[in-house]
């Protein structure tokens, strides 16, 4: 009864909360260490707020939960709906997991301009969140566009290197790819006279909205362009490496583990969603090109010679699983693909922030200056062996249950994708593991590296949960996947028919 | 003409009500014309300042107290609509931010003000009654009054070279442009036999329509196309816009913009022009592209808005290309978000240019998140409202226009117009960068932002923001008026 009081607000509590934070930080003085400690709290208190969505999620029941629905704009007709369902449930318990992660991994490596970095983590927790819970495309829309502000902000003021120029390229890239979606939604709202998601879904299933058939493949790609800049599929991911290598720490935890899953997201959501006869149609050169970012990602990543640049080329194999996953089509390889979009959030965050931990003592990334430092600092040694397992798919961790779920998938839709993309694993155990041989096996080769510092409790603190995550994910996967399961059979319901409707002719 | 008797002939009080603002605006402006020789003192100049203040101020409030008493007035030549109200808000209100965000960049720049502020009130004259003029040979004067006051005031910065430049480029094409205009109506005139609007939409649709109306629009969109700076009329825009006085700059690509983007609606929606469609069309993709091009290489901040200009014109020429009553109400909200967003913008600017306008170039505008955190802040504001990010008026703007585009079915337009807005986010974000991420060569001075120059930044910052979350109201009444001119 009380759980149910709650669930038409709790959405807008759990994503307005860390952007009202933000505005009462404006008003706040600027002494770094409240700010911090401000800051912690705030993305603590809304990652509790936030676990309410699963422990109060029915399981059994399908559709969208926790809805609440209002009028914001009278014309154009624009509601304020927000509502999730399994995969987008997760994916906001996933963004607010990582936030206070990233409080405690920048409270010593942010030194100047304090208030304002953790005014723009604040605020992109917030455009993050909205992201996943929108239900009404223009909703979706305005938080979508909202992340690339406070992302840019973040590479551009707190990053190294070319930082203005990884941050402008980032902007770019995104709203250019954007900007295709938009007209794609002005066009549906044009037909079909509402944002309203389920609306729209509900007129296209049964045939209402005028003009689709001619349309309805320029719809599917002016989305599907937006996606997979942000996954980003091959071609076009230029701009990731770019912006990881040079972001702060922060911003690459949540970058790789929140930003790019939007992406995912989204191709699950909207062009299965809205599309799926123009899904299908497409799913050949969507999963060749998932493919060859899976095996391209990873080669790639083997030759890096920066740590940090090696871990964003694996995000961009790992991504491919997820996109193959989603367009195979079947009930393992979606769940497969959540899971995946889940389990990379978790381990590739620990290890951007690993590779930070390194940065901030040694202020490089370069895989050539390290050796030996197993000798120096065992706990991170092993911390950083752990994640490494669990990213390269060890039975019993995160990575396993995804990739496992998703080469299943795709193995039904078609074998030669499954075998494909299976070499990825064999892939990222190779550079993952050789760069962990060359940075803490062997003997220290730089004689600075003797008295690196190991971790400090504060890094212990923020470690600690993404590791333990990784092992109860990959124990007990179906704490996740039972929720997961209904949102994906919903999902794939029209292509069930589909299948029946050629079976039946 | 009536042959009633001398009462008809007479306009009757209420008529009187129906050009009440600009009769006060008009009012105003003499008093500071006849009180300047008197108040020699540059203290008592913010006198003069304030009377301006309180006459534009005073002709929002006589606007909203007009609107009560819709219908024709002056012989069928004025008519108060809710159309009219909402220009007649928006120009003053424009008017009166511009006076605000003056007084200080005149201290600053040493400008002997006083006819300065009666310009721009005589300026907002000619706007308003462009907006409520229902007759050609009206808004014919209307235009004028709006332009000379322009040209003078693009010429103030007197002792500086550029600026007389600006003022004699804008002069010499404005007339021009101007006489383009003249000859439209009296091709018009030839064509139907009447000035006025709506005995000229009965000729329009009655009959076959002549050729000479077809000649009279154009001539007619030539010289508006001038005053709104769309391609390829545009080539005076950034000449004239880096040498003018900061503030005019944000006055004149704003307030005369939206009056002449008025009298567009006006003249090609109620009267049905024909031949509409693709004359808009290419200005409005012409107008897009060239803007964005070009904005794209400039290093003068001026100049680079200048080049905005043209391509928000553009922008909001799509709306003029689709249907009615659709496109009326987004250009409409078009023209009142662009203006809150630039004349807040070029507020800024202003404030930074300094003595001389000096520090005018993107490269003066580093460091200015660490130097002044709540300017750069605002600036950003504006800047991603331009752009065109949610949460800003600038988004539901451009929203408008393009969904009114597609109900229209002009697909590829709204495709160059999308197109190109991500291309503007280039440019609008340099300056964002310039401000957050490059360090300054030179630590510039900070001077502190005056009350009333705050009071400026801060009305249109609340305004782009209240067009960017609750855009509803302002539509509805757009749409509403649209609905009124149509009827």
């Amino acid at each position: 009864m009380n759980a149910d009081k709650w669930s038409p607000v709790i959405l807008t509590l759990v994503t307005f909360i860390p952007l009202a934070g933000a505005l009462l930080l404006l008003s706040l003085p600027r002494r770094d260490r409240d700010i911090r400690v401000f800051s912690l709290v705030v993305t603590l208190f809304t990652f509790v707020l936030s676990l309410h969505l699963p422990v109060h999620f029915h399981r059994a029941r399908s559709g969208f939960q926790y809805e609440f629905d209002h009028s914001w704009i009278p014309t154009p007709n624009i509601h304020y709906h927000l509502g999730v369902d399994g995969i987008s449930m997760w994916l906001v318990v996933l963004t607010t997991f990582l936030t206070p992660l990233c409080v405690l991994i920048s409270w010593k490596s942010i030194q100047e301009r304090v208030k304002e970095f953790f005014i723009i983590l604040l605020v992109l927790e917030t455009a993050l969140i909205g992201v996943f819970v929108a239900l009404d495309l223009f909703m979706f829309y305005f938080f979508w566009e909202a992340t690339l502000i406070p992302m840019a902000l973040l590479i551009g003021m707190y990053g190294h290197g070319r930082k203005v120029y990884a941050a402008v390229k980032f902007f770019m890239y995104t709203m250019i790819a954007s900007v295709f979606m938009l007209a794609a939604i002005l066009w549906l709202y044009a037909k079909v006279g509402t944002f309203d998601f389920v609306t729209i879904q509900n007129a296209i299933r049964s045939g209402q909205v005028a003009d689709f058939t001619g349309a309805a493949q320029w719809l599917f790609l002016g989305f599907f362009i937006a996606f997979a800049v942000k996954v980003p599929l091959f071609p076009f991911h230029t701009w990731l490496p770019d912006a990881h290598v040079e972001a702060p720490t922060a911003g690459s935890v949540l970058l790789a583990g929140v930003l790019l899953k939007m992406g995912t997201y989204g191709m699950l959501r909207f062009n299965l969603g809205l599309f799926p006869d123009q899904s299908r149609a497409n799913a050949w050169w969507v999963m060749i090109l998932a493919l060859i970012g899976i095996v391209y990602g990873a080669l790639v990543a083997l030759v890096q010679p920066n740590m940090k640049k090696l871990i964003a080329y694996s995000s961009i194999s790992h991504l491919g699983f997820v996109v193959l996953g989603i367009f195979s089509f079947t009930q393992a390889g979606l769940d497969g693909a959540t899971f995946v979009m889940l389990a990379h959030g978790v381990s590739t965050g620990a290890l951007f922030m690993l590779a930070g931990i390194l940065y901030e003592r040694r202020h490089t990334y370069e895989i050539s200056e390290f050796g030996g430092l197993a000798s120096s600092m065992p706990v991170y040694a092993s911390f950083f062996l752990f994640v490494v397992l669990a990213s390269v798919g060890l039975p019993l961790l995160n990575g396993f249950i995804g990739e496992f779920l998703v080469l299943s998938g795709a193995f039904q839709a078609r074998a030669v994708y499954g075998i494909l993309g299976a070499t990825g694993i064999i892939w990222s155990a190779g550079y993952l593991l050789w760069m962990y041989q060359r940075v803490f096996y062997g003997k220290i080769t730089h004689p600075v590296n003797e008295t690196l510092p190991d971790l400090a409790t504060r890094e212990r603190i923020a470690l600690l949960p993404a590791a333990a995550a990784a092992l109860v994910m990959g124990v007990a996967p179906l704490l996740w996947l039972n929720a997961i399961d209904p949102a994906v059979q919903t999902a794939l319901a029209p292509f069930a028919q589909l299948a029946s409707k050629v079976v039946g002719q | 003409m009536n042959t009633a008797g001398v009462t008809q002939i007479i306009p009757q009080g209420i008529e009187y009500i129906r050009i009440l603002p600009e009769i006060l605006l008009s009012l105003s402006g003499m008093v500071i014309m006849v009180l300047d020789p008197l108040v020699d003192d540059r203290g008592t100049q913010k006198l003069l300042g304030l009377i301006a203040l309180i006459g534009s101020v005073a002709a929002i409030a006589a606007t909203l107290y007009q609107s009560q008493f819709p219908g024709l007035g002056f012989w069928g030549m004025v008519k108060v609509d809710a159309f009219s109200t909402f220009f007649h808000v928006l120009v003053t209100a424009i008017a009166a931010v511009v006076i605000l965000s003056s007084f200080e960049y005149m201290q600053v720049q040493q400008i002997r003000a006083g006819e300065y502020y009666g310009l721009i009130l005589f300026g907002t004259v000619g706007m308003c009654l462009m907006s409520s003029a229902v007759e050609l040979v009206l808004i014919f004067i209307a235009l004028e009054i709006s332009s000379i006051s322009t040209y003078v005031l693009a010429g103030f910065r007197r002792r500086a070279a550029i600026s007389s430049e600006a003022s004699l480029k804008y002069f010499l094409l404005g007339s021009f442009a101007t006489a383009f205009f003249l000859y439209g109506v009296a091709l018009m005139f030839g064509a139907t036999g009447s000035t006025s609007i709506s005995v000229i939409a009965q000729a329009l649709r009655s009959g076959p329509v002549p050729v000479l109306a077809y000649v009279g629009i154009a001539f007619m969109f030539v010289g508006l196309g001038f005053k709104v700076a769309a391609a390829p009329f545009h080539i005076w825009t950034p000449d004239v816009y880096e040498g003018a006085p900061a503030p005019v700059v944000g006055f004149m690509s704003t307030a005369p913009k939206a009056a002449a983007f008025a009298v567009l609606l006006r003249v090609m929606f109620e009267s049905n022009a024909p031949g509409r469609l693709w004359l808009v069309w290419v200005t409005a993709a012409l107008s897009m592209t060239l803007g964005n091009v070009g904005a794209l290489v400039q290093q003068n901040v001026k100049r680079l808005l200048a080049y905005s200009s043209i391509a928000h014109a553009g922008y909001l020429l799509v709306a003029f290309a689709a249907l009615p009553n659709n496109g009326i109400p987004a250009a409409m909200f078009y023209t009142a978000s662009y203006a809150a967003m630039n004349v807040g913008a070029f507020a800024v600017v202003s404030h930074l240019a300094g003595a001389g306008e000096r520090y005018v170039s993107m490269d003066d505008y580093a460091g200015l998140g660490r130097r002044s955190p709540v300017l750069a802040a605002t600036l950003t504001i504006f800047l991603l409202s331009l752009i065109g990010i949610p949460m800003t008026g600038g988004f539901f703007a451009k929203f408008y226009v393009f969904s009114a585009a597609l109900q229209a079915n002009l697909v590829g337009l709204t495709i160059i117009g999308v197109l190109n807005s991500a291309v503007g986010a280039y440019y609008y974000l340099r300056i964002i960068v310039v401000m957050y991420m490059r360090e300054a060569r030179e630590e510039l001075p900070a001077i502190p932002v005056s009350p009333a120059l705050g009071a400026a930044i801060g009305i249109s910052i609340a305004a782009t923001l209240y067009l960017g979350l609750l855009p509803g109201r302002v539509l509805e009444y757009a749409s509403r008026s649209a609905a009124e001119l149509l009827h």
